[in-house]
């Protein structure tokens, strides 16, 4: 069996083999505000308090600035428990967030040309 | 609003959907223009059934996992954008309200063969008066209909760009995604520091 710190204990044929609420503690409410375009960032800073090993895979994760839904991706857990994952360790000091901020203005044309720009230096 | 803060690390998230019936290509598409393979992340969600005997008086819930597959471009150091393929069955509609949330605006994929698959995302898009454009799949052998013959099947407001792309090949889907941005300029208000546009 891979060590906890190896990522989530999968099963060929039985998939994960903890439960995702448990790495949540059941918890289903994240403390902080959150959605799957909210971007998270390690801090640097000490992890205080013991977190489980999901919580340390997911801190690995943020090195730079990451989605909430990468990072749930990778995890392959439901967005709802990365969510509270993270906000642990946002308020235990690890991460820093940033909620996405185009709610107020979702045509604002200046991203939208930004959005533009962007797509033609893909071609 | 100005990101260009050099001391914020986190670039703007920005998010377009891409829609239309289940098959379609969503996850083809998504995964051609992504510069990330594209990944899939999934909500438990808790719902009670509706229309089934229920003989004890005892809530029948059922738990459903809708998975939503994304990808994402940097278009610059101080933006990102976030491609959201919907849940392709109609049932998880209330989940789009959610996804839709913020979105810049929509692809609705169509596939000529299963034209009536992507009436929902039309109808959806067109109620909520989000920007959108339709794109024709055009797949393999799949009898190929003028974008305007499609327009009148769907019965699409004039204004509404409909373009071909094969959702397989990267440049055509940021073609696709080009004709969107324009289409959202198009009718986005003038902002007092850029003059009016036509």
């Amino acid at each position: 069996m891979a060590a906890p710190h190896d990522g989530p204990w999968l099963d060929e044929s039985a998939g994960r083999l903890v439960r995702p609420y448990t790495v949540s503690d059941g918890r289903t409410r994240p403390t902080a505000q959150m959605d799957l375009l909210t971007q998270v960032m390690a801090t640097g800073g000490p992890v205080i308090g013991y977190q489980g090993p999901d919580h340390t895979a997911a801190l690995g994760l943020c090195a730079a600035p990451t989605s909430v839904a990468e990072i749930a991706a990778q995890l392959k857990l439901p967005a709802v428990v990365t969510k509270v994952l993270l906000s642990d360790l946002v308020d235990c000091g690890a991460l820093t967030l940033r909620a996405p901020d185009f709610y107020h203005n979702p045509t604002d044309r200046s991203l939208l040309e930004a959005v533009l720009d962007g797509l033609r230096r893909q071609l | 609003m100005d990101y260009d803060d050099s001391s914020d690390p986190f670039p703007t998230a920005l998010k377009i959907l891409i829609a239309g019936g289940f098959g379609v290509g969503k996850t083809t598409f998504t995964g051609a223009v992504s510069e990330i393979a594209p990944l899939s992340t999934e909500e438990l969600l808790t719902t009670v059934s509706e229309g089934t005997d229920d003989l004890t008086g005892v809530e029948n819930k059922t738990t459903t996992t809708v998975a939503m597959d994304f990808g994402r471009i940097t278009l610059d150091p101080g933006h990102v954008l976030y491609l959201f393929g919907t849940p392709g069955q109609e049932r998880f509609w209330f989940m789009w309200d959610e996804l839709s949330e913020g979105a810049l605006g929509a692809v609705v994929l169509a596939d000529t063969r299963r034209l009536e698959d992507c009436f929902a995302a039309v109808d959806f898009f067109e109620q909520r008066g989000m920007g959108f454009i339709v794109a024709i799949n055009e797949f393999d052998g799949g009898y190929r209909y003028e974008p305007e013959e499609v327009r009148s099947a769907i019965d699409l407001d004039p204004r509404v760009p409909v373009v071909r792309c094969d959702a397989r090949i990267s440049s055509s889907g940021i073609a696709t995604l080009l004709t969107l941005v324009k289409h959202l300029l198009a009718h986005a208000p003038a902002a007092p520091s850029y003059g009016a546009h036509t």
